[in-house]
């Protein structure tokens, strides 16, 4: 077989410093842009990254394939790193609290004993319950 | 529409034609895999690589149903003579420059020709062209963008540009070699021909380099460098058509 052409089996020779050490030549580094990926359109964006650019135009270029190339998407964002602004984690202890105060969740309210109590003396069917019994008579005809 | 034989045979001479060219660069644009300039860029140039060597298999597949061989076959066990691509994309990458501007007019010409392949009257033809519409959009949105890039942001990636343009830009009239049969899918609406998708071509090109500041010659001093469609290649399509069947031609039989 003839030489081959591609770079990666006749690696491509780089340039050698005096003490004939491989250097790579230090480039301008880019800007960094975050990327947020819509996988159908009316949902949330979500933030999935982030890719290098010289500017918002190439970093929506480089995005698409790498966070879209394998995944369905609507759209994408991308935003510059540069105006994100953080809490600082030297102040992450004002979340410290927060876990405990289940009170602000509705799940923490105990009020279904109530509820049922109200759907049986109006005779009103639990809708939950309705729906297991379908489940459960359709699994018997199909058994 | 149905086909008679002569016909036939022009519709296979061009679906040959757009498969050799998408395998082809599809392939040495995958040598850039692993070596891109950057972790993104790498990214996005091979994924657009596997895109076009996937198109090249659904024009394969075309020609399969039309009796050609399979296309594992087809793109692996002919010789460089056998292939109808143009000689631009048989070139290795050179530097990123080259094979930046070399994708460019490569990606233009595939936007302009599939594009117009969405109303051909050869049906599997325009299905694929449809459906490959916004792939390929992305493909040229990607060029343009680095064309517009490097030939603005200063001038040593000016200069490389322009030269990679005045390097390439002969090559890429090849991929508008007129056909011998041309004449019999024009009459039959299977596509415009050359000639046309040429002139869509230079429109579209022109004001993306106008815009980066690259040159073109006037149309005088152009010199167009046609031989692919029928067969003559250059020195360099044979070692790639070896290599890139190698593994291949180990068992032809093997199942994947």
């Amino acid at each position: 077989m003839a030489k081959s052409e591609d770079p990666r089996v006749s690696r491509m020779e780089l340039p050698k410093n005096d003490d004939g050490k491989e250097v790579l030549e230090s480039q301008e580094n880019w800007e960094t842009y975050e990327v947020f990926h819509q996988k159908k359109r009316g949902e949330q964006h979500v933030h999935v990254g982030i890719v290098h650019a010289a500017n918002p135009e190439m970093a929506l270029i480089l995005a698409k394939e790498t966070f879209g190339r394998r995944r369905a998407t609507a759209n994408i964002w991308v935003a510059k790193s540069a105006n994100v602004y953080a809490t600082d984690y030297a102040d992450a202890d004002m979340f410290e609290t927060t876990p405990e105060k289940t009170y602000r969740e509705a799940s923490d309210y105990y009020c279904m004993d109530r509820i049922r109590k109200y759907q049986k003396e109006h005779g009103i069917e639990d809708r939950k319950d309705l729906k297991r019994k379908q489940k459960e008579s359709a699994k018997e005809k199909k058994d | 529409m149905t086909f008679n034989k002569a016909q036939t045979d022009a519709i296979k001479e061009l679906l040959f034609k757009m498969a050799d060219d998408q395998l082809i660069i599809g392939h040495r644009n995958s040598e850039w895999t692993g070596l891109g300039p950057m972790l993104e860029e790498d990214i996005a140039f091979s994924s657009i690589a596997q895109d076009k060597i996937g198109q090249s298999l659904a024009l394969f597949n075309i020609l399969h149903e039309l009796g050609e061989a399979m296309p594992d076959a087809a793109a692996f066990t002919r010789n460089a003579d056998k292939f109808k691509c143009c000689q631009l994309v048989e070139y290795p990458i050179g530097e990123y420059d080259f094979s930046l501007m070399r994708n460019f007019l490569f990606n233009q010409a595939e936007y302009v020709r599939f594009e117009a392949m969405a109303d051909s009257s050869f049906e599997p033809l325009a299905k694929i062209a449809k459906k490959f519409k916004g792939e390929i959009k992305y493909h040229t949105m990607h060029a343009n963008l680095w064309i517009k890039q490097l030939g603005k942001a200063n001038t040593e990636s000016h200069s490389r540009m322009q030269i990679a343009f005045d390097d390439t830009f002969n090559l890429a009239l090849g991929i508008f070699e007129p056909g011998a049969n041309e004449d019999l899918l024009i009459k039959s609406k299977v596509y415009p021909g050359e000639k046309a998708l040429e002139e869509k071509w230079i429109e579209t090109i022109m004001p993306v380099l106008d815009n980066a500041m690259i040159k073109a010659p006037a149309r005088f001093e152009w010199k167009p460098v046609y031989g692919g469609r029928k067969g003559v290649h250059t020195e360099h399509l044979q070692p790639m058509i070896e290599e890139m069947g190698a593994v291949f031609r180990l068992d032809p039989g093997a199942e994947w």
